[in-house]
């Protein structure tokens, strides 16, 4: 699992450990050939390498679906939990255990129609986290029901004649919510982006959401075909205090566009757009408080601290002896 | 002072209801004697009204023939109709033989303060205190006491109002009443059961609580969101009850152990969640201050409706601890107790209270603090490798806990079925496995309960046999009965799941059960009531099921806590 490295003096064994890409992955992940998943899971293996994270240290946290079964794929802990619901999950993780790296995993069912209520809150309580919308716009673990960001129109086996509605834009949703500090977008079939989205997302310290577009081989194969084979169909955002692109994506990718992510207003113009999808940093304020930081972690709390406040509470309920010197007899 | 005391709050679901309404009367009972009280009792002995009006809805409540003060500011209203009510109540009740006393109360206190609405409870006090020959001087010093906070002028404006009160009483009243105090020989406090409840998470060691607003849960999380933090802990208002159950269950993930409080509704909405800390054996403490159901129901009111959802709710088999408290001094062990068995057994503790004592208060005596109940530190030491997260001992059930920052520890704990090293498993033997130890494990806690011991009667007639918060109704009634010879006993469950042993065997030793619990059951005598389609009491049904007994039982849905006359009137009726 980790490397031991021999020293220059050739009599001690570096306690520093090196982790390798394997490290961070267990068992053979069961989505199916050409899922997304495949494609973020790599990615986030990659930038745990890149940051040496402490596997004990680090937590990835997701409910129920296809894409929630990422953390069994994580030599981390992990806390695969219920449908909707990986948000409260890791909050309290996170409330408790401000140490660990907390990773969320969810997916467009999980997170925009079961579990909305913990998303719109989850953003408020702007905790530090990092946030992965699997969103392929399709049910895949139940086998191909609409999802709220399915196309309008699609045929699913809930939606015989074509799904009713219009889809609900979880970018736009999320840039409008109190507190939202850092909101961005990846595709599964730019690799390299999705990995530095990731690292910029993890460095900010707040509540980090990528959506990330994702094919889903099974039930939507044709959902970005066009978008893959034509590179004009995909804008990448650009900024010095966004995304820095390497020169074979900015050659392959010529439909730029210098988004300040500071700029709510344009992000907010940016995430309504779908055609071409925008890829980058739409949002980042590095200002907003974090939930957990509102609780006073200086103080230093043993079973005697404890004891001497429960003592002292205590006093107030007493009502005999009456005088208060005499009321811890 | 050394008397015994318990006090009911009278409270309408409605922040401000229409004054002088009959519905939206709001008050509290209180009952003292000489020695520790354990219930709300029976008829009041004396009822102080700020209007007649309130009284409509209570008269069953008075004794035939009691005294009554009345406001009497309401016999001259400006608007006739108020006074036309009044003069008609007043002429009414005393026609149906109340003893009806007319008190200026709002022209006395109109004398010492501009707005005499806020100090008519001092006065009324004043009032009683005349009554009951309490010491003034210890009134005094409560007083000073509670508005310790406050400028001088508020605890002066107020000993002056409880001073008139005990003024008036003397030059117009002639009854006097003395009940003898006994001291006490440890210390008491005064506090009812959501703050005890508030008081035993601080001194269990727990951390961290989650819930959402819910009557009548939440004055237990008031009480801890005003002094958690400074012991390290905090308050987490989640956006939902589902939400607050799992924020409780990753913060006990990552360490500790968490509570979430919640009442009926919520506890119905956490039922997810709460099988999945049972599946991935993660300790929780859920605490449900029950009230009147189904649905929204009676958010006010008094109900022990909630034991079989307790005992059966999730889906699948998810075996629980079910715990209840029987007196609010119980409402502070509980959290103790709970939180270790959460702990140990690495899985979901639900305590159950209810409205009658979580708003009740009363005395108990000063807990002495223990080391023993504190959480230990959290263990971040490296797991040995190898070691596996599920590695249940076969004859306990028990697996070792393992948290986040544990070296050599990583695991994905998982919903799903899974075998002993937490990997997805839907293979029947890992399935029927992980159902197998998890059910060990309340086996094994049943080997560690003490059998409880009998109030009364050790063997007899009849058996009484009750859960949670009617325990001092029932035994009071059980004294009663004695008294005129009646051969019954009590016996009071704390544990409901698992049942502590020895149960059946006390059971045996008498020839007839009744159960009895503030919920439905169709009376025996109904209309089309028979022995095929009877539903019983929720604690009757554990009953019969388990011990094979044809438990008979009396339940009521009044809304308020049971009284001990009406169970000495249902003992008497039974046993004839």
């Amino acid at each position: 699992m980790s490397t031991c490295t021999l020293i220059p003096d050739w009599c001690r064994i570096s306690e520093e450990a090196t982790h390798s890409i394997e490290d961070y992955g267990r068992g053979v992940p069961r989505w199916c050939l050409g899922c997304g998943d495949h494609a973020i899971l790599a990615a986030v293996q990659r930038y745990c390498r890149d940051e040496q994270l402490p596997l004990e240290k680090t937590v990835f946290v997701s409910g129920i679906g296809c894409s929630s079964r990422f953390p069994h794929y994580m030599e981390t802990y992990g806390f695969h939990g219920i449908h909707g619901r990986p948000f409260p999950i890791a909050e309290g993780i996170k409330m408790v255990r401000p140490d660990l790296n907390v990773f969320v995993s969810t997916g467009d069912g999980d997170c925009c129609s079961i579990g909305t209520a913990h998303w719109i809150h989850a953003i408020r309580y702007n905790m530090d986290m990092t946030v992965l919308l699997h969103d392929n716009e399709i049910y895949g673990l139940t086998k191909k029901q609409a999802s709220p960001t399915s196309p309008a129109g699609l045929k699913t086996n809930t939606t015989p004649r074509g799904s009713r509605l219009n889809p609900l834009n979880p970018l736009s949703a999320t840039l409008g919510v109190a507190n939202v500090s850092f909101v961005a977008q990846a595709v599964d079939w730019i690799p390299d982006l999705l990995h530095d989205i990731i690292r910029m997302a993890s460095l900010h310290k707040g509540f980090s959401f990528i959506r990330v577009l994702q094919r889903c081989p099974a039930y939507l194969p044709t959902e970005f075909e066009a978008q893959t084979r034509n590179p004009e169909r995909v804008l990448l955002l650009k900024h010095q205090d966004g995304l820095t692109l390497p020169p074979e994506i900015a050659q392959t990718y010529r439909n730029q566009e210098e988004h300040d992510p500071g700029d709510i207003h344009r992000a907010r113009e940016i995430a309504s757009a779908s055609d071409p999808i925008p890829v980058g940093i739409l949002y980042h304020n590095p200002a907003v408080p974090c939930y957990e930081d509102s609780v006073d972690r200086d103080r230093i709390d043993t079973a005697e601290t404890t004891h001497a406040f429960l003592e002292q509470e205590m006093d107030k309920f007493t009502i005999w002896p009456t005088s208060s010197e005499a009321r811890r007899a | 002072m050394g008397y015994g005391v318990w006090t009911v709050e009278i409270i309408p679901a409605e922040i401000q209801p229409p004054a002088r309404s009959v519905a939206g009367a709001s008050g509290n009972r209180i009952r003292f004697a000489s020695n520790p009280v354990t219930n709300g009792g029976d008829a009041a002995d004396l009822a102080v009204a700020l209007n007649e009006q309130v009284l409509l809805e209570r008269l069953g409540e008075l004794k035939p023939g009691c005294m009554i003060l009345l406001e009497d500011k309401w016999r001259t209203d400006p608007n006739p109709s108020i006074a036309a009510q009044y003069r008609k109540t007043y002429d009414e009740l005393t026609e149906s033989g109340f003893r009806l006393v007319e008190v200026p109360m709002e022209a006395e206190c109109r004398k010492l303060v501009s707005d005499p609405r806020r100090g008519k409870n001092m006065f009324v006090l004043g009032l009683l205190c005349g009554i009951y020959a309490f010491d003034l001087q210890v009134a005094r010093e409560q007083i000073a006491f509670i508005f310790a906070t406050k400028p001088q002028a508020v605890i002066d404006a107020n000993i002056n109002l409880l001073e008139a009160g005990y003024a008036w009483t003397r030059a117009n009243l002639e009854m006097r009443v003395n009940i003898p105090a006994t001291k006490p020989t440890l210390p008491q406090l005064v506090l009812n059961g959501n703050s005890a409840i508030g008081l035993g998470i601080v001194a269990s060691g727990m951390k961290a609580c989650a819930m959402y607003p819910i009557t009548p849960a939440t004055s237990a999380s008031h009480y801890l969101s005003e002094i958690f933090e400074q012991v390290g802990g905090f308050v987490h208002q989640a956006e939902d009850e589902i939400a607050a159950c799992c924020f409780a269950i990753g913060a006990s993930y990552a360490g500790g152990c968490a509570v979430t409080i919640t009442s009926g509704p919520g506890y119905s909405l956490k039922q997810e969640a709460i099988g999945l800390a049972v599946m991935a054996e993660i300790p929780l403490v859920v605490v449900n201050v029950q009230r009147g159901g189904p649905s929204t129901g009676q958010p006010t009111k008094v109900e022990q409706g909630d034991l079989l959802a307790t005992v059966f709710g999730c889906h699948g088999d998810a075996p629980k601890v079910v715990m209840a408290a029987a007196s609010i001094e119980d409402c502070f062990y509980s959290m103790i107790t709970a939180r270790k068995i959460a702990e140990t057994f690495n899985t979901v503790v639900v305590v159950l209270t209810d409205a009658s004592i979580a708003s009740a208060q009363t005395t108990i005596p000063r807990p002495q603090s223990d080391p023993a109940w504190h959480a230990p530190p959290l263990d971040q030491n490296p797991v040995a490798p190898g070691a596996l997260r599920y590695d249940w001992d076969s004859e306990t059930g028990l697996a070792r806990r393992v948290i986040p920052g544990q070296p050599g520890g990583m695991h994905c704990v998982t919903g799903l079925a899974h075998d002993r090293r937490s990997r997805v498993a839907y293979d029947p033997r890992n399935n029927e496995e992980g159902l197998r130890n998890r059910s060990r494990k309340l086996i094994t806690l049943q080997q560690t309960l003490r059998t409880p011991a009998v109030f009364g009667e050790e063997s007899g007639d009849m058996l009484i046999v009750g859960w949670g918060s009617t325990k001092g109704a029932i035994e009071e009634a059980v004294r009663r009965v004695r008294a005129e010879g009646a051969r019954v006993g009590a016996l009071h469950l704390r544990f409901i799941q698992p049942m502590p042993p020895g149960i059946g065997e006390i059971i045996r030793r008498f020839k007839r059960v009744l159960v009895v619990e503030n919920n439905w059951s169709d009376p025996v005598d109904g209309a089309g009531v028979t022995e095929d389609n009877r539903r019983f009491s929720n604690l009757a049904w554990l009953l019969r099921a388990r011990y094979l007994v044809d438990a008979d039982c009396w339940s009521e849905v009044m809304g308020q806590p049971i009284k001990p006359s009406t169970v000495v009137r249902i003992i008497r009726e039974r046993l004839s």
